[in-house]
């Protein structure tokens, strides 16, 4: 930790120094999210998706360890292990399928706001590029352990949901049908894919949690972003994490778990699919393959590739459906404005506006029903997404003129970000080189 | 990542305004939404250990009702009962005098035939088909087993020998053959695992 | 390079994307897509109202007990209930004798193997056991109605969209084909098999209307059995197979709700008294200091303005 005034660790009880010089556990702790941790004292309340995210993960794996006491990793058996007997018969069972079932939802929606929050503010900026990118290692180990819960209890959409995704990897020429197949362990999901999947999905959230501490690690080490985007410079820019964002953190938290028990208690189905209530059924299609919402945006965008040119269609899509993610590691680099936060770059903002209503909208689509006019808009959204990112961002970025930034976080948060600095007419450029060398 | 229940960092990292006053006044709502929290917490972690205990479809089947007509006196059946075996068996006159005759000091575990069986029913031993030293099943229930000594059960795994009434006379194991609870339904069906209507 | 090479990624995806947008909407205008009857006559689930329905919805036994007698002596004929046990009927208000009896005299046994001979056989049932299916396994099951599946109804609620409404509208739906339909696509006649129903998604059901008259079941405490009310009953009756911890799920609710509504009041009240200090304590002794505000506006517009 950089911040010469962060408070130091000294335990006064005597068994907890006793502990502190053999294993300086707590002491670590406490630099992380204690006293000892100096936070920017103006974060508003995007900045708590990261522990809510955290919760999330803790839910999950809690309610995932138990019910995995009473499900039955077997095509003939999963099915009644998850709708008779934990449904029905397992005490409070029925609470923990719908706290873990609504859990993942929440988990996504909370990691969604989180990133969000990260494409506005620029935090995936200098020096936290590494904490954006270990960000996405953990998105992209959700959808995968999210995929393969899904297909646990083995109804009609686990099935022909894994048969959906897993046919990707046919799309790869030469080597993609016996990556597929060694996928599967077989030429379609069934036991030997049911069971590696339950091997799996169980243990990715470890590693998730690995990578978590991880990310945490390197934010620590350059410290929280904060909306100016402008650095910390003194004592007085920043607040201990504790007490005062554990007490926002916690508020905010039990406001939004209230959310999550109200979904979980009475609406547990509503962002589910009815069909995942009939058994598995190898033969029988039904009559709308949708995966979760939280991976629509992603299926809209590979069912927009209806064209072959050069390449097959099918493989167009799958190339744009990976492509749509591992741009986002190129973020830092594709976006060079010195400038973190949209707060001080209005065309950037208005453009970051438009991405939302476009990843809504492709949420749309991949959930309608597949017709002419429907896909239409599809591959107008998708194009956006793909000129947002790779076409628009390095102009906006390169061309926009930015508003003048605060002297500091003190400043901004006790007169408003805009008050304190005065009116810049003609001296953009030596204001940016300013700026640059201020940081 | 702070959890719901903060209070579980509180030794640690202790920060805020503590000055070692005490509690003051404006502390109290503090302490009290921390208290509010940790009740919450602790009653959303019970489901993950209530979730444990036997479900509905185990417990349905903490009572089995076995219709003993078809056995003979001196002859006996084994039946499953709690996914456990379960010897019934019809004692014969002779071997319920045999169990009679034995002074209760010379019991390891003493217990009388009466007290082992229902009043009126004397003649039917029913006891769990579970050796009490280290939970092999013994032997004697079926047609031709070796009874041991005793003409009781016999358990191959480290020798010890049941008599009539089942009650540990020789061999390493402690206690009688256990009893389950049972009730007679109609005169040729048994409800075991039950006492019956209070 | 990096934002060349993504330049040039983002161009080509739009590009074919482009390509696809044209085909799409060439195709669509050269050959717009027929219209299926089922576009135009299929109708959403009926208006009407069950106890359980909305976030207080509660169970009402008598009706949930009327409607496992329609389900016994109509539907089981054909359907199944394989994920309910005898002895949850217990959530229905019956007690253990009511049970034993329901159990034992169901019309179709339990399989089991004869314990002398090892031959398959049958038994009568018993609280513990499931309810015995109507057909063996699916191959007798269609071998016995034309070759359709009669579905599993455990879960029906859930697996369709419209739950117990969508249950009702098809017993209550069956109706002859209208002219309409068969005037605007002569080839959509039923076929001899099936049935019209408007409410089933492609219109034509392989189910036989089950309740065709008033009376096809008689009622223990008195109400009227007409077409509509058994109709109302059995789907009650699905709605607790699918979901029996219904009632308790929404009392544990409200209670959870109403805690955490107050933990977020304390807790939010709680942080406001914490950050109200930090404010209070924010030391003016720096850049807003009077003196201090003359040396900065002056370094600003030496420099230049921002930063």
């Amino acid at each position: 930790m950089s911040f010469s005034w962060a408070k130091p660790y000294e335990p006064k009880h005597p068994v907890m120094r006793w502990l502190d010089e053999r294993l300086p556990l707590p002491r670590v702790i406490y630099g992380a999210i204690g006293g000892g941790y100096p936070v920017p004292r103006n974060l508003n309340y995007w900045w708590n998706f990261g522990v809510l995210a955290g919760i999330f993960l803790t839910i999950q794996i809690l309610t995932g360890i138990v019910l995995a006491m009473h499900y039955t990793a077997s095509t003939d058996g999963a099915f009644n292990s998850v709708n008779q007997l934990i449904m029905r018969d397992v005490n409070a069972g029925w609470l923990l399928r719908y706290a873990h079932m609504n859990g993942a939802s929440f988990f996504f929606l909370v990691v969604y706001i989180h990133i969000f929050r990260g494409l506005y503010y620029g935090s995936y900026k200098a020096p936290r590029e590494l904490v954006w990118m270990l960000g996405l290692v953990i998105y992209l180990l959700m959808m995968a352990t999210a995929f393969m819960g899904y297909v646990l209890p083995w109804g009609q959409m686990s099935y022909w949901g894994a048969q959906v995704i897993t046919n990707f990897f046919s799309a790869i020429p030469v080597i993609g049908e016996p990556l597929r197949i060694w996928v599967l362990g077989g030429y379609a999901p069934d036991e030997a894919a049911l069971t590696r999947f339950f091997s799996l999905h169980y243990l990715l959230p470890f590693i998730i949690a690995a990578v978590v501490i991880l990310h945490i690690w390197a934010l620590h080490i350059p410290g929280s972003g904060n909306p100016t985007g402008v650095d910390v410079k003194d004592e007085r820019d920043t607040l201990p994490f504790h007490p005062y964002y554990t007490a926002k953190d916690g508020w905010f938290a039990a406001a939004f778990l209230l959310f999550y028990v109200i979904v979980t208690y009475f609406l547990p189905n509503y962002l589910g699919s009815p069909d995942n209530y009939t058994p598995a059924n190898p033969l029988a299609t039904p009559a709308e393959i949708v995966p979760e919402w939280y991976l629509l945006p992603f299926y809209a965008i590979l069912r927009s590739f209806t064209a072959d040119f050069i390449l097959p269609a099918k493989l167009w899509g799958v190339l744009a459906m990976f492509s749509s993610i591992l741009l986002l590691f190129f973020l830092p680099w594709i976006d060079k404005s010195p400038v973190r936060s949209g707060t001080y770059r209005p065309l950037f903002k208005r453009f970051f506006w438009l991405l939302v209503i476009d990843v809504l909208v492709l949420g749309w689509v991949g959930g309608s029903p597949v017709k002419p006019l429907t896909v239409a808009v599809g591959q107008i959204a998708a194009a956006y997404y793909f000129l947002h990112f790779l076409v628009i961002l390095p102009l906006v970025s390169r061309f926009e003129t930015p508003l003048p930034l605060p002297m500091s976080i003190t400043e901004s948060v006790l007169h408003g970000s805009e008050a304190e600095v005065a009116p810049a007419p003609k001296t953009q450029r030596r204001a940016k080189s300013a700026t640059a060398a201020a940081e | 990542m702070a959890t719901k229940a903060q209070s579980a960092e509180g030794p640690a990292v202790t920060g805020g305004d503590g000055e070692g006053e005490g509690l003051r006044r404006r502390d109290y709502l503090k302490v009290g939404a921390v208290a509010f929290a940790g009740v919450g917490a602790v009653v959303a972690i019970a489901p993950l250990f209530v979730q444990m205990a036997p479900s509905a479809d185990v417990l349905a089947l903490s009572t089995t009702e076995v219709d003993i007509s078809k056995i003979q006196p001196g002859s006996g059946i084994k039946a499953q009962w709690r996914k456990q075996p379960v010897f019934i068996r019809n004692l014969t006159p002779k071997e319920i005098a045999e169990a009679d005759a034995v002074p209760l000091s010379e019991l390891r575990d003493p217990q009388t035939l009466e007290e082992r069986t229902l009043p009126g029913h004397k003649n039917w031993l029913i006891t769990l088909g579970v050796c009490t030293h280290l939970g092999c099943v013994p032997l004697g229930i079926g047609e031709g087993e070796n009874r041991g000594k005793y003409g009781g059960y016999f358990c191959p795994c480290h020798g010890s020998q049941y008599d009539t009434a089942a009650r540990i006379r020789q061999g390493p194991a402690p206690k009688n053959l256990f009893v389950p609870d049972y009730t007679f339904t109609t005169p040729t069906t048994v409800l075991i695992g039950s006492k019956g209507k209070k | 390079m990096v934002r060349f090479i993504g330049f040039l990624i983002g161009l080509v995806f739009a590009g074919v994307l482009l390509i696809a947008f044209i085909g799409n909407l060439a195709s669509y205008f050269s050959s717009p897509p027929e219209p299926l009857a089922a576009d135009e006559f299929h109708l959403p689930p009926k208006e009407v109202h069950f106890s359980s329905d909305g976030p207080f919805g509660t169970f009402d036994k008598r009706q949930l007990q009327r409607g496992f007698q329609v389900f016994s002596e109509v539907c089981s004929a054909c359907h199944s209930l394989k994920l309910v046990s005898f002895r949850d009927l217990k959530g229905l208000g019956y007690n253990d004798a009511e049970i034993k009896k329901i159990a034992s005299d169901w019309k179709v046994e339990t399989p089991t193997i004869n314990p002398d001979t090892g031959e398959p056989s049958t038994r009568k049932s018993l609280p513990s056991d499931t309810i015995p299916p109507p057909f063996p396994n699916e191959v007798a099951a269609r071998a016995a109605n034309n070759n359709a599946l009669p579905p599993d109804l455990s879960l029906i609620t859930k697996a369709r969209e419209g739950g117990a409404h969508y249950v009702y509208s098809i017993l209550t739906g069956f109706q002859n084909q209208p002219a309409a339909l068969l005037k605007k696509f002569p080839d959509a006649k039923t076929p001899p098999n099936l049935h019209y129903n408007p409410y089933f998604a492609n219109l034509n059901i392989a189910m036989p209307p089950p309740l065709t008259t008033d009376g096809q079941v008689q009622y223990q405490d008195g109400t009227k059995p007409t077409v509509d009310q058994m109709a109302k009953d059995v789907a009650a009756f699905l709605v607790w197979t699918a979901q029996p911890e219904l009632q308790r799920r929404h009392d544990a609710g409200l209670a959870v709700t109403f805690f955490l509504l107050i933990a977020t009041i304390l807790a939010y009240l709680a942080k406001q008294q914490i950050w109200h200090e930090a404010h209070r304590s924010v030391r003016i002794a720096g850049p807003l200091e009077p003196g201090n505000q003359v040396k900065t506006r002056r370094a600003k517009s030496k420099a230049g303005v921002a930063g």
